[in-house]
């Protein structure tokens, strides 16, 4: 198998990349190649003009900023994995990290590409939507920043126009230690989630939800928050009965069906997962207020 | 239409400069234009691990790179791991553990194997197989395949201790 031919261009600056988006109709950009290759070798996408971003350095990097962690779009996934101020500010991004694809491909894979794919079960873009990111989108002599609520729009869909780059990418960054999990169901290890939940939780001193956010990948064709749920759960006490009812709402989310996975299934995948990542996340919020 | 560039790639420290279509792999090109065929290819769509290769260090899918983006890079593939009829010690542990049977698998585990163990000297058995994960085997169930990674872990470590 090999690619249908392709014009290859190679810019080294984001001016030159977003020059060549506007010039050239038919145009792909190439991240870390990790989903768009295989595509290419399947002859699923056969792209008249490929841009390779690989060599455009000013896209790789971490920076920390006061409530927000942003990414350069080129960032790879192994280089995230192994940053200490992700590890330390933000460790469920380590824990969905270690779900995504493998340590050849991550070593690739950057999040930008990740995120501009959007896949419904990626981690990355589960993570995106946890974390209210906002997408920094840039086009020849001009960016624009969108929640990501705007960004997401469907099955394997974002708000990127055709001369449009993802940029970069700010997660909101949560002040106060977290507890945190991130539970995912894939048939091996590595392979594409079914679903995945993942959950940010800070508890008051009196042991009630204080601030709770909980996202739900893989049922429906974009990752989606209970944010019903979220809202009315600030006060209450954790429990058993707390958990089940966050797994009866994400139950109840409009799941996709496939060949493979039916949609029902897919809701009790999103049931399960939601209870343990709940449970997880308030057991780890509690086992470091008492360290 | 066909789009070519030259390049120059340093493969096993022997250099290469070659024209290549920019649709090549660099898989394909390794085995097609430098006829190293030692690198397998499974699937070619980066679920077998199979065409692993490093990369300036980095274990890579060589199906899911260009041979154009390989340009001025230092590339190892199997063929640059023994030297002559002398095998690395993960080489020699896979012979000694049975860690193979038809063999196709083999070089992406050995690559793949080769960086982790650079990164990872005292592995546990969960690590290797965490890092096992991105490479399929056929043949094996694995097991084997763990022990000799384990024991290679073990012999370097031996090396290591007595100089």
């Amino acid at each position: 198998m090999k690619p249908a031919s392709f014009a290859y261009h190679d810019p080294t600056t984001v001016a030159d990349v977003v020059a060549l988006l506007a010039e050239h109709e038919e145009s792909r950009l190439l991240a870390g190649g990790q989903s768009l290759m295989p595509m290419m070798n399947f002859r699923f996408v056969q792209p008249a003009h490929l841009i390779d971003l690989n060599r455009v350095e000013e896209l790789g990097f971490v920076r920390v900023g006061g409530n927000t962690l942003a990414f350069g779009a080129m960032t790879r996934q192994r280089q995230i994995q192994r940053d200490a101020n992700v590890q330390q500010s933000c460790p469920i991004m380590i824990e969905a990290l270690s779900h995504v694809g493998h340590r050849q491909t991550r070593a690739r894979g950057t999040i930008g590409g990740s995120i501009s794919h959007f896949d419904p079960s990626a981690e990355l873009c589960n993570m995106a939507a946890l974390h209210d990111a906002q997408l920094v989108l840039g086009r020849k002599g001009s960016q624009r920043t969108l929640d990501f609520d705007q960004f997401a729009r469907g099955y394997l869909t974002t708000a990127i126009e055709p001369d449009e780059m993802l940029l970069e990418i700010r997660l909101g960054r949560w002040a106060k230690p977290q507890g945190f999990a991130f539970e995912e169901f894939s048939t091996r290890h590595g392979d594409f989630a079914i679903c995945a939940v993942s959950c940010l939780v800070t508890l008051t001193g009196a042991g009630a939800i204080d601030t709770i956010a909980i996202a739900v990948s893989g049922v429906a064709p974009t990752p989606q928050r209970l944010r019903g749920f979220e809202i009315a759960a600030r006060g209450q006490t954790p429990g058993h009965a707390f958990y089940r009812e966050a797994a009866i709402q994400a139950a109840a989310i409009e799941a996709m069906s496939d060949a493979y996975t039916t949609a029902d299934y897919r809701r009790h995948l999103a049931r399960v997962l939601t209870y343990r990542a709940l449970e997880k996340a308030v057991a780890r919020f509690k086992s470091q207020d008492t360290k | 239409m066909t789009d070519t560039r030259d390049i120059s790639v340093v493969v096993n420290g022997k250099s290469y400069g070659r024209a290549v279509d920019t649709r090549r792999t660099l898989g394909d090109f390794l085995r097609l234009d430098l006829g190293l065929t030692g690198t397998h290819f499974g699937c070619e769509h980066g679920a077998c691990g199979a065409c692993t290769v490093r990369v300036d260090g980095v274990a890579v899918r060589s199906c899911l790179m260009l041979a154009v983006q390989a340009n001025e890079k230092s590339v190892q593939t199997i063929e640059g791991l023994a030297k002559g009829d002398i095998l690395t010690p993960l080489q020699q542990a896979f012979q000694d553990r049975h860690a193979l049977q038809c063999g196709f698998c083999t070089p992406g585990i050995l690559m793949t194997m080769a960086e982790f163990l650079e990164e990872n000297p005292a592995p546990s058995e969960a690590d290797v197989r965490d890092a096992l994960s991105g490479n399929i085997c056929r043949c094996t169930g694995y097991q084997n395949i763990v022990d000799a990674v384990l024991q290679t872990a073990d012999t370097l470590r031996k090396g290591r201790d007595a100089a």
